[in-house]
């Protein structure tokens, strides 16, 4: 009898041991990770990083600029196609469709393109804008990191627009405003912090994507201020310095790791504590 | 809401401005070969024209594709194509540089140089046949030479690339077997190793991984200090990659006789030839859609052509004679037509 | 189809708000109301329908122009394991091989430490550590990928060449599974990435999911004398089971699908090994390696074509996981 007690409480020893252990490995690959890219990537950092357009191996000096425009563009951009297309979609969702069969396909298919294969996403718009119109460009990245978008800001939207009471709507319905007009003043407005919140998490999660990009916003060693032409983007440039053999590539990588993390992890902290100061 | 759809509009509009203001640009991509050299050449040629010339490194195979399927304003690539396929696809094709591809190893205690390999053995340790640093027929080529009791881990091209083209073109020539298994193309189907993108990504592998063998372009080897092996070229002499020896190797060859200018420099008789030569290529549409493009793409390697000698041999790269360059500007001027008319000539 | 949605709404706009008529002003507003109601309804029904509409192009694209090879191959493409550009031979085994070696590798690492995790978080944290220890873990899953793959390539795979893939070859080399040299790169090193990676979706999911137990079970479990650990095991594992398998199937998803982290890691080789050590490829690295660089149709075509089978596979799983967290969420659990 008591041995088998201490055996029950020996299981349970190990197993919550097992428990916090799982918890500190977690910890301890993000802080690895993190520790790697801030210490390299600081090293890498200087003036010309910010300033300079990539240099031919084994000439000194050179920089990122290019790269961080075409980021910022095609991310600009990427939203322009994806949030208004993603917020009346969701709006569909919460305000007319709510149980109807259309809305629950939608729901369906946006999760799934939630997780879809960003390189697949990749090859269909090469397909669709690379290919047949004759070229690579920042417009096609963009497209393709919108596809990504979408159904983020679309389920995002929903779930933050149905957070608003239905009793708000009533009122403001009863009151004889016209649906779209409390939809859009009245939900729009009660829901704004959530949706923007769904947006910058939107955001930074395609501004870190590379795959989609391969092949159609594809690469560039200079300034481009052409949407339809091949623009560099942080993401894809690591891709090429860390697969190639210079040292200097790789210092400029760690760098452009480092902003690009440290970009994204500061846009998903605070949406976190826009989030938190919501709820409390 | 309202803010942010200002913002955006206001961002579009600068890029709107911003893109009648700029500089023209020309897209070239393919061969990661000459990618040093075309990246310095087109830094240079930026700082004295305002042209920009945005050249990417993605292979051979890819830069063929690419210029095929009109996404880019010309192609580069280190397997030539023949008259035929050329024609086929509305292409001309012309020599820029020359340069050999080198094995590279990576094995403790062995210096640049050390290694002595043959054809044939290294056709079988690519083949898998030969699987241990030392295996008697490696020993056999190099005694006094301690080489350890290891497995070689083979690194090869995971992409379509013409220094594969160049490589498993030499190794068809000496190995039967090899011809018979894998070919010879821009991507082969490889009996075993690990798949490197790039000559940066072999490259990168060689470095980073214990015991391994892998074949890169000769300036990669030079600017990475990998160590590279000595091989036995045709007249039997085991010779050092180098400057002479690619030149050696270009000597014989036959520019004029051949037909779209794809010589093959390979496995040549040349006493001090390195045997895996080859000249890298560009590659521009015969009769390209945009013309005013199409001669900017000319007048930067007419311009490379006079002025980028130096810059290749700096960067190890045999500079195409001028003789031979002067042959092609003469075929750019009879076969290069935009709206029937030449768009090349002085 | 919604560009004209949106042509008309502007139409109207301009006629509205031009015939405001003294007279019949309520009405007019009236019916005005209802056509812009109408509208509007309209343009967001277009949308919702186009992320449909998106699914089905994607699916239409990706089957058009694999044609090339769904025809010179048939159903012998998945079964092939021959990937021979110069005979312009194509089998997508050894990708598909390596797609799913390498999931499975990640899920078997990952699944035991998101529970873990997951338990930790709702089980044992002290509540202040709640929070900062779940976002640090989520935060995990906020780092792009490309960032995985070069510390994978730089910090990661020289650490396992180092002191782990030498070990398991010393002890568990008598195993087809651990032979070879330790090269760093290969499906092990891979699957352990993707196994970093997935830990967040499987544990945040999963934490939500065992957040769902009603606390009188597991009252009822404690007052009986029942451990800690006997409470999870027997009970919250138990009531929250399809909802945690739709966890663990989520992130089988994502892994099948990662495309950087994998192409920096697996080393890239088109053949199956037994070994875990050795280099392989997954569909997602064979199309960022080879995309570009593909010169002949067939080539390009059954590159698609790998993509296709690709965004099948995910479809069905990511359909599967859907499913099971739904029925745990409209039913609750099944004891």
């Amino acid at each position: 009898m008591r041995l088998h007690y201490q055996k029950r409480k020996l299981a349970n020893y190990v197993a919550l041991t097992v428990s916090v252990g799982s918890a500190a490995f977690g910890i301890i690959f993000l802080f690895w990770i993190l520790k790697d890219v801030f210490t390299f990537g600081f090293a890498a950092l200087n003036v010309d990083f910010f300033t300079q357009v990539s240099a031919p191996p084994g000439e000194s000096g050179g920089g990122m600029a290019h790269a961080i425009l075409g980021t910022l563009t095609i991310t600009v951009l990427a939203t322009a196609f994806g949030v208004p297309a993603g917020i009346l979609a969701g709006t569909y969702l919460s305000e007319y469709g709510r149980k109807s069969k259309t809305a629950s396909v939608v729901r369906f298919v946006s999760d799934i393109l939630v997780s879809a294969p960003s390189i697949v996403i990749g090859v269909f718009v090469y397909a669709i804008l690379v290919k047949p119109f004759g070229g690579f460009s920042a417009i096609a990245g963009a497209v393709a990191l919108a596809i990504i978008m979408l159904p983020v800001v679309v389920r995002t939207a929903e779930e933050m627009l149905k957070l608003v009471p239905d009793a708000t709507r009533e009122a403001a319905l009863a009151l004889g405003a016209p649906h779209w007009k409390v939809t859009v003043s009245v939900v729009y407005r009660g829901a704004l912090r959530g949706i923007v919140t769904g947006i910058m998490l939107a955001v930074a999660r395609v501004s870190g994507e590379t795959a989609p990009l391969l092949f159609t916003s594809f690469n560039n060693s200079f300034w481009n201020f052409n949407l339809t032409e091949p623009t560099a983007t942080l993401t894809v440039t690591i891709f090429n310095y860390a697969m190639g053999p210079y040292e200097d590539w790789h210092q400029m990588a760690w760098g452009a790791a480092l902003l690009i993390t440290a970009t994204v992890l500061l846009v998903t902290i605070i949406s976190r504590i826009i989030v938190r100061g919501r709820a409390g | 809401m309202r803010r942010l759809m200002i913002l955006v509009s206001a961002f579009m509009l600068c890029f709107a401005s911003a893109k009648a203001a700029s500089a023209e640009l020309l897209n070239g991509a393919g061969a990661t070969f000459p990618a040093p050299l075309y990246s310095k050449w087109s830094y240079e040629y930026a700082k004295q024209t305002k042209m920009k010339l945005n050249y990417q490194s993605i292979g051979s195979g890819g830069g063929i594709k690419q210029i095929m399927a009109g996404t880019v304003d010309f192609g580069a690539s280190d397997a030539p194509l023949g008259a035929k396929e050329l024609k086929e696809a509305d292409l001309v094709q012309f020599p820029m540089a020359i340069g050999g591809v080198v094995p590279v190893v990576n094995v403790k205690g062995i210096t640049a140089g050390q290694l002595k390999l043959t054809g044939e053995v290294l056709a079988d340790i690519y083949l898998g046949k030969i699987a241990k640093w030392n295996d008697k027929r490696i020993t056999d080529l190099n005694p006094g030479v301690s080489l350890p009791d290891e497995k070689i881990t083979v690194v090869h091209r995971s992409d379509g690339s013409g220094t594969t083209w160049i490589f498993s073109n030499y190794l068809a020539k000496v190995s039967p077997e090899w011809e018979k298994k894998a070919g010879f193309g821009t991507a082969v189907n490889w009996p075993a190793g690990v798949g490197g993108k790039g000559n940066e990504g072999v490259a990168t592998y060689v470095k980073r991984i214990k015991n391994t063998i892998g074949y890169v372009e000769f300036a990669y080897a030079v600017q990475n200090k990998l160590n590279h092996a000595k091989l036995k070229n045709k007249a039997g002499n085991f010779v050092d990659p180098s400057m002479d020896s690619f030149m050696a190797a270009a000597e014989g060859a036959d520019w004029k006789g051949t037909p779209g200018f794809g010589v093959i420099l390979t496995s040549q008789a040349a006493k001090g030839a390195w045997p895996i030569a080859g000249a890298t290529f560009i590659l521009v549409k015969e009769n390209p859609k945009e013309c005013a493009k199409a001669k900017e793409v000319l007048k930067f390697f007419d311009w490379a052509y006079t002025n980028g000698a130096a810059m290749a041999r700096a960067l190890d790269y045999v500079p195409v004679p001028k003789n031979v360059s002067d042959l092609m500007e003469q075929a750019w001027a009879k076969e290069i037509k935009c709206d029937s008319k030449p768009v090349w000539g002085k | 189809m919604s560009d004209n949605l949106k042509e008309n709404s502007g139409g109207l706009e301009v006629s509205t708000s031009g015939a405001d008529g003294y007279v019949s002003l309520s009405a007019r507003r009236q019916s005005s109301g209802k056509l812009a109601d109408a509208v509007f309804k309209g343009v967001s029904y277009a949308f919702a329908l186009s992320v449909i509409l998106l699914m089905a192009l994607v699916f239409i694209v990706l089957v058009k122009e694999s044609w090339l090879s769904i025809k010179a191959f048939g159903f012998s493409f998945v079964y092939t394991s021959v990937w021979d550009p110069v005979a312009q031979e194509f089998g997508a085994l050894p990708s598909i091989y390596g797609t799913i070696v390498s999931s499975i590798i990640a899920i078997v690492i990952a699944v035991p430490i998101s529970l873990g995790i997951a338990i930790f978080l709702t089980e044992m944290a002290p509540k202040r550590l709640k929070g900062p220890i779940g976002t640090a873990i989520e935060l995990l899953a906020s780092i792009p990928s490309i960032i995985y793959g070069m510390w994978g390539l730089f910090v990661f795979a020289p650490f396992l060449s180092e002191y782990v893939e030498p070990f398991l070859i010393d002890y568990f080399g008598f195993l087809p599974l651990f032979t070879g040299a330790p090269l760093g790169i290969g499906m092990l090193p891979a699957g352990f990435i993707l196994a970093i990676m997935i830990i967040p979706f499987i544990s945040s999911v999963s934490r939500d999911i065992f957040q769902m137990v009603p606390s009188i079970l597991k009252e009822s479990g404690y007052g009986v004398g029942a451990t800690k650990w006997e409470v999870i095991w027997k009970i919250v594992l138990p009531y929250t089971r399809s909802g945690v398998i739709g966890a663990v199937i989520l992130g089988l998803g994502r892994a099948l699908g990662e495309t950087m982290a994998v192409t920096f890691l697996i080393g890239n080789a088109q053949e199956i090994k037994l070994s875990l050590l050795d280099p392989a490829t997954s569909i997602s690295a064979t199309l960022a390696n080879e995309f570009t660089e593909a010169v002949e149709d067939l080539y390009l075509s059954s590159l698609v074509e790998l993509g296709l089978i690709l965004f099948v596979i995910t479809f069905v799983v990511l359909a599967l996981a859907k499913l099971l967290i739904a029925r745990f969420s409209y039913k609750g659990g099944n004891l």
